[in-house]
């Protein structure tokens, strides 16, 4: 289910990010459309974390152009639109935090300043802690809880401020059984209502039925973006219709020009069909 | 009572108390970041205010604030450019504050004692319009640390998902930085530069011996923090002991008295913690009747632990778990 006519809520147009000066994304064109529910899929540093957190401004990009919402991210304000559920191990720091004041927090783009929670807010966090399952613990500190309740938690957080865009690094890495189950009603409670949802994966366990797009990394280049495939791998042997959009364009030779491997060789990429 | 009727003692006990507010306010913070010892660099840093102050003929108080606030911003920026804790430059820093100091009072042709009023607090010699800066000082740390509690608990729990939620967490950070360093020059009268790093922390390591949540952490932390500046400025009037190591000892044994009660608290709370239920797996499926006889039906008070698993309660004794099936009892 392709929702090309929807509106764009995320774009990215070749866009190109380097840490440390060194390239890990290159020339990547991506646009989601509401209502979409993508996944990113790709071996560790393959740069699926890198896109997303470049869509949210987290890593500057040094070339291409990115919008939410139809917005330039440098002018992009209305950041309540968004949740975001980031990669990490633990809920923790170094003061206790109660699952309440966790999930509270992400309602922070929706209170206005310096006023305590309205209705609204509370009855927002209440929910988003039900949807994951966690009500009975809602009181209990955060460093109590277990890997996969505290990634719950970061879920809830992230409800809380119930975005038009969900965005999810990792969530379910490490996370028992248990916790993924609960965490793909949640989401699937959130693509009933239209939400757009991209979500950054290595396994999808319970969340596969949800996916409607699936985009596979290699490289810090996209080398898959069609219907869902259940892993990575799979991009490797299914006879995908799209086409290689740099087979068009000149090569980008942008590092180490003088070793190239057999995939970059222009004289062997002519003899493909 | 008499000695609560001397101006010096009352000016004394105003200032303990709104350094004891303000401290573990920011403390919180600071010991949320897991950069505890943040108030003692600065305090380090602000020796060299002082002495400027001593140089030039200022106040101290005024050029301690000055300088701490701007260590207190250099202090963030190496954190935040240096990704990781950047330590090895942050006691640089610390240390070039220290030996400054020490320089520049020799330079002003004062003696290094000078500056133990300001290492170790001299509160009993604080004069009225001290108080009133301290109290000015501490309720503007006290208001913003409590009033911007969600946006700065936000920003230090987790700096990715405040950027993401619109928050500047630049702002946020060094808002934190200089609140710690107006806090420092607050305390630097009561407790001393070189102590103010306990009075920060310490309240806020006992109250979470015992607190679940951070907004009782915070509260918890102020009034621990104010009731050992108080209790320690009032032992100091009536025994002959400097007040400032003696509010940072109090402190330190409430740390004492509540950490033990901790250990327990978080002991009793892991024994306790539910059984995962493996879904999909029925009860049948691992049905072990237990071959053991038992003397007691266990219950609320068989004196055995319980904890729940799944929709019924585990009674675990001697390395095993039994589960109420019947008659009889399942091994789970």
């Amino acid at each position: 289910m392709r929702l090309t006519d929807a509106p764009v809520v995320a774009e990215i147009h070749d866009g190109t990010v380097a840490l440390g000066g060194r390239p890990v994304l290159r020339g990547i064109d991506l646009t989601v459309h509401k209502g979409e529910v993508v996944t990113l899929l790709g071996a560790n540093g393959s740069g699926k974390s890198t896109l997303v957190r470049s869509l949210l401004g987290l890593v500057p990009v040094v070339r291409g152009e990115i919008s939410l919402f139809g917005t330039p991210l440098p002018r992009f304000s209305d950041w309540r639109r968004v949740g975001f559920v980031p990669q990490r191990v633990s809920a923790t720091s170094g003061v206790p935090a109660s699952v309440w004041e966790v999930v509270a927090s992400g309602r922070l783009s929706r209170r206005p300043f310096l006023r305590p929670l309205r209705k609204a807010d509370k009855s927002a966090i209440r929910d988003a802690i039900a949807a994951v399952g966690l009500t009975d613990r809602s009181g209990d500190g955060c460093s109590t809880l277990s890997g996969g309740q505290q990634q719950r938690a970061l879920i809830a957080r992230a409800l809380a401020g119930q975005p038009d865009l969900f965005v999810l690094d990792e969530p379910t890495a490490g996370v028992d059984l248990q916790s993924q189950q609960a965490f793909a009603d949640a989401l699937a409670a959130l693509v009933a209502q239209g939400v757009t949802i991209i979500l950054v994966a290595h396994e999808l366990g319970p969340m596969a039925p949800l996916i409607d797009r699936t985009v596979v990394m290699r490289d810090g280049r996209i080398a898959y973006d069609g219907p869902p495939l259940a892993s990575a791998e799979e991009a490797d042997w299914v006879d995908h219709g799209h086409h290689h959009r740099d087979l068009q364009s000149p090569m980008h030779t942008d590092y180490a020009p003088t070793v190239a491997s057999p995939i970059d060789n222009p004289s062997a990429r002519e003899q493909r069909p | 009572m008499s000695l609560l009727a001397h101006d010096f003692v009352l000016l004394a006990l105003v200032a303990a108390l709104f350094t004891g507010l303000a401290a573990p306010a920011v403390g919180t913070y600071l010991v949320q970041r897991r950069l505890a010892l943040m108030g003692d660099g600065i305090g380090h840093i602000a020796v060299t205010g002082v002495a400027l102050g001593l140089l030039t003929g200022a106040a101290p108080t005024l050029t301690a604030v000055v300088v701490a606030t701007i260590g207190a911003v250099v202090i963030e920026v190496v954190r935040e450019k240096g990704r990781t804790s950047g330590d090895v430059a942050l006691a640089m820093l610390f240390y070039g504050g220290i030996a400054g100091g020490v320089l520049i009072t020799g330079l002003a042709g004062q003696s290094a004692n000078i500056l133990n009023r300001y290492l170790f607090g001299s509160i009993l010699t604080i004069s009225p319009s001290d108080v009133w800066v301290t109290a000015a000082l501490a309720t503007v740390v006290v208001v913003v640390t409590v009033g911007l509690s969600p946006q700065l608990f936000a920003v230090a729990q987790d700096q990715e998902f405040a950027r993401v939620a619109g928050l500047n967490v630049r702002f946020y950070n060094v808002l934190v930085a200089v609140m710690a360093a107006v806090t420092v020059t607050v305390a630097m009268r009561t407790v001393g530069l070189l102590l103010v790093s306990a009075l920060m922390v310490v309240p806020v390591a006992t109250a979470q011996q015992l607190t679940r949540g951070f907004r009782t952490t915070l509260l918890a932390a102020m009034g621990l923090g104010t009731v050992a500046s108080l209790s320690g400025v009032a032992t100091s009037a009536y025994v002959d002991v400097a007040p400032g190591a003696t509010i940072v000892l109090i402190a330190l044994a409430g740390f004492v008295l509540a950490w033990p009660v901790g250990v327990l608290l978080r002991r009793r709370q892991r024994l306790t913690e539910p059984f995962a239920m493996t879904p999909g797996l029925a009860r049948d499926a691992e049905h072990t009747v237990v071959p053991e006889e038992h003397e007691h039906v266990h219950g609320d008070d068989c004196g055995h632990l319980a904890v729940p698993h799944g929709d019924h309660v585990d009674y675990v004794h001697d390395g095993h778990r039994h589960a109420p099936h019947g008659s009889h009892y399942d091994e789970h």
